[in-house]
């Protein structure tokens, strides 16, 4: 089976095909089987070649599942082949897009159960596994920017499904353009590569590293406009601002797309580049001061959002901060580590939430919840784990693979990046609970209408919370800190043919302990202080409020960076725009396209004088003629 | 009698022709006049033929005289029709192309 590894991504493919051509008359009933079953099958086939991997995987690129379908672009010398292969980095990011994909296909069965465009959302669905496939099994940066483009289709129609409601179709819109600004920077970097490589296919990239073909300054430069285009997919400070608003899409949407895969590309291309980066050590650092900084300030955003989706949408924003924190500081590994098991707990936070929304009839504004804890029996047990999960209690996957990155930071010497990861631990655990506390416990705030309606989830909605809920539980015993003995890091070790080698860093037991106990004592503390504001004594946070208002107005308006946004780049486009329209487009270039046409018609008016009709005129004139040539000839 | 003297008359009668098609107004007319045309090439083409000896230009005789029948069953038949429409035959009412 792993020699038919590159039919991957064509399962959902094809399932798109099938469902876009043929869908509106296809039974609701088998696009329900279809197109889980077409993702399922991807799983298997990457399960299959993830397992007969370690048998084929040497420490040389050009030795795993590799497989060109054609040759796609040949310019002299210059050779882009349309080829897929199967690495261990591809493994895993192939495992949790089929995987977690599967898992919220078979959700979506129950939540969009009601939809009247049923069939469009799952064939946008399929499509967007296609295309993230493609992504990530891409040998080269080109076809790697075709998948990166796909996802990014696909992320504004879904963000737009909707599109009726404005906000939605806005929403798209924004996700789009912003996107398309990073895609810019990132393009540029691909064609630098190719000007100065002569290739974009990744083993040949890495060697020309090895060999030092690129002047330290051109990697710099070229790892930085990458490094933007991941700013803008994965919602990176500055160009994170689409994020929140995409959850104006369908909540498995949010949970697949803009938590557990799509958003993480940017992670994937950074350690699949890793040998540029490692090589570049200013973009690095770039790559981490931003990651950090990211994980402190979208945290601190989520701490007063009242929108359910919009805390966890900043949560994913902090939480890909982390990851970025990881790569920038040279742990490849650990970074990866965090996006794997974030993309199990994210997205049952998110589906989690989609099921607390199902109960209250679609309501998201977390004061109008509160005490939902006996009415959803599956759903708060879920939600609770995934937010223990996030906010780094012991033993709990999220734990291990932040405090991965903290260590990491903390070996490299990075003090006060390993610092600021801390304080986004705290924050993050402090919102999170925040969350639990606002919907689940304390007084019942929702409407009698709400109550009347109130129930839990279907099974097949239940059924995956109760799955991820698992596998964000046992995902970090993968990957454990080598406090719990050597050599316990599978997922390090499974990653090192991919990772460029680089001197190793140790700490000694006492100090990893220390720092494991101070991520512990931090998480706690954040869980403690939201109990204490939340439950324990509910007015304080209104005091504190009242207190510092300054300080709210500024967290709940987000830092005003939309406003400043709006200002510095939208309004002046706006304008100008219009001020092109006005005074150049209309005037001059409409002037000169109807300028011509009202000079034909004057010039044909003008002519026409001479068709008088007259059967006789023309007669004259052309007896006229002919004795003039007659004229003209004899004499 | 000279040559000359067949291709002046010819001139003539063409010129007279083409004068009365600018002069005169109804079609019946001007068709008369336009046959005296072709007549007056008739002319000078059947002179040209036997001052030359050879039987080139008759040939082109007999094509206009064949062209000339065809012209006035067409023409007559026009003439007719036009008549019918307007109930009289005067060229400079049919104007309908004027710009």
């Amino acid at each position: 089976m792993s020699a038919y590894f590159w039919l991957i991504p064509f399962f959902p493919g094809l399932s798109t095909l099938i469902l876009v051509i043929f869908g509106r008359w296809l039974p609701k009933k088998y696009v329900s089987f279809q197109a889980p079953f077409a993702v399922f099958l991807s799983f298997l086939f990457g399960l299959s070649s993830f397992l007969s991997l370690p048998s084929t995987a040497a420490h040389h690129g050009e030795e795993f599942l590799s497989k060109t379908l054609f040759a796609w672009i040949y310019a002299g010398s210059f050779q882009v082949d349309f080829t897929l292969w199967f690495d261990p980095l591809t493994a895993i990011m192939v495992l949790v897009v089929t995987g977690v994909g599967f898992i919220i296909h078979v959700y979506s069965i129950g939540y969009m159960a009601d939809d009247r465009s049923y069939t469009r959302y799952f064939s946008l669905l399929n499509l967007f596994t296609f295309a993230m496939l493609i992504l990530v099994m891409a040998k080269n940066l080109v076809l790697m920017f075709v998948g990166w483009e796909g996802v990014g289709l696909c992320s504004y129609l879904l963000i737009g499904f909707w599109f009726e409601k404005h906000a939605a179709a806005n929403a798209g819109k924004k996700a789009f353009i912003v996107n398309r600004i990073g895609d810019a920077a990132f393009i540029l970097g691909i064609f630098f590569i190719i000007l100065n490589l002569k290739t974009a296919s990744f083993p040949e990239i890495n060697q020309a590293i090895a060999e030092a073909s690129l002047s330290p300054g051109l990697a710099t430069l070229i790892a930085l406009l990458l490094f933007v285009g991941a700013t803008g997919k994965s919602a990176q400070i500055p160009l994170y601002v689409w994020l929140p608003d995409a959850m104006e899409g369908p909540t498995p949407v949010s949970a697949l797309i803009h938590a557990a895969t799509m958003v993480t590309a940017g992670v994937y291309m950074v350690t699949r580049l890793n040998h540029l980066f490692t090589f570049a050590p200013l973009a690095s650092e770039v790559v981490a001061l931003i990651g950090a900084l990211t994980a402190v300030y979208a945290g601190t955003i989520a701490l007063t959002q009242n929108d359910i989706k919009r805390v966890l949408a900043y949560s994913t924003i902090s939480q890909i901060g982390y990851m970025f924190l990881g790569c920038g500081v040279g742990a490849y590994a650990a970074g990866m580590f965090h996006l794997y098991t974030h993309a199990f707990f994210k997205s049952l936070l998110f589906l989690a939430a989609g099921s607390v929304m199902h109960a209250l009839s679609g309501e998201l504004d977390m004061r109008k919840m509160g005490g939902l804890k006996k009415y959803l029996p599956l759903t708060y047990p879920t939600f609770l784990i995934g937010a223990i999960t996030i906010a780094g209690v012991p033993f709990f996957s999220g734990f291990f693979s932040k405090d991965a990155i903290l260590t990491q930071c903390f070996a490299r010497g990075n003090y006060f990046l390993w610092a600021l990861g801390l304080l986004g631990a705290i924050i993050t655990a402090f919102y999170m609970f925040r969350l639990i506390f606002l919907t689940f416990h304390g007084e019942e705030r929702f409407s009698q209408e709400v109550r009347h309606h109130l129930h839990e989830s279907p099974p097949i909605m239940t059924g995956p919370l109760v799955v991820l809920a698992f596998f964000s539980v046992v995902s970090g015993y993968v990957g454990l800190p080598v406090v719990f003995g050597k050599n316990l890091n599978w997922f390090e070790r499974f990653l090192e043919p991919v990772i460029k080698s680089h001197e190793e860093h140790h700490l000694t037991l006492n100090t990893e302990w220390m720092l494991i106990v101070a991520s512990v004592a931090v998480a706690l503390t954040g869980i403690a202080i939201a109990y204490w504001l939340y439950l324990k004594s509910p007015a304080l946070p209104h005091q504190l409020v009242a207190r510092f208002p300054g300080v709210y107005r500024l967290l709940v308006n987000k830092y005003y960076v939309d406003e400043i946004y709006n200002a510095a780049f939208v309004q002046p486009l706006v304008k100008g725009s219009e001020a092109i329209y006005y005074n150049f487009d209309l005037p001059v270039i409409d002037g000169a396209v109807n300028g011509s046409g009202r000079l034909m018609n004057f010039g044909g008016k003008l002519l026409s004088l001479l068709q008088s009709g007259q059967v006789r005129d023309y007669a004259l004139v052309f007896l006229l003629g002919v004795a003039i040539i007659l004229g003209l000839v004899v004499f | 009698m000279p040559p000359v003297a067949f291709f002046i008359l010819s001139c003539l009668l063409f010129s007279l022709g083409g004068l009365a098609f600018i002069i005169k107004r109804d079609l019946i007319t001007q068709f008369m006049a336009i046959e005296i045309m072709l007549n007056a090439a008739n002319l000078a083409l059947i002179a040209a033929a036997k001052f030359s000896g050879t039987l080139d230009a008759q040939i082109i005789v007999f094509f206009v005289i064949t062209v000339a029948a065809a012209e006035a069953a067409v023409g007559l038949a026009i003439i007719l029709l036009i008549y019918r429409q307007k109930k009289n035959i005067r060229s400079e009412e049919v104007n309908l192309l004027k710009g």
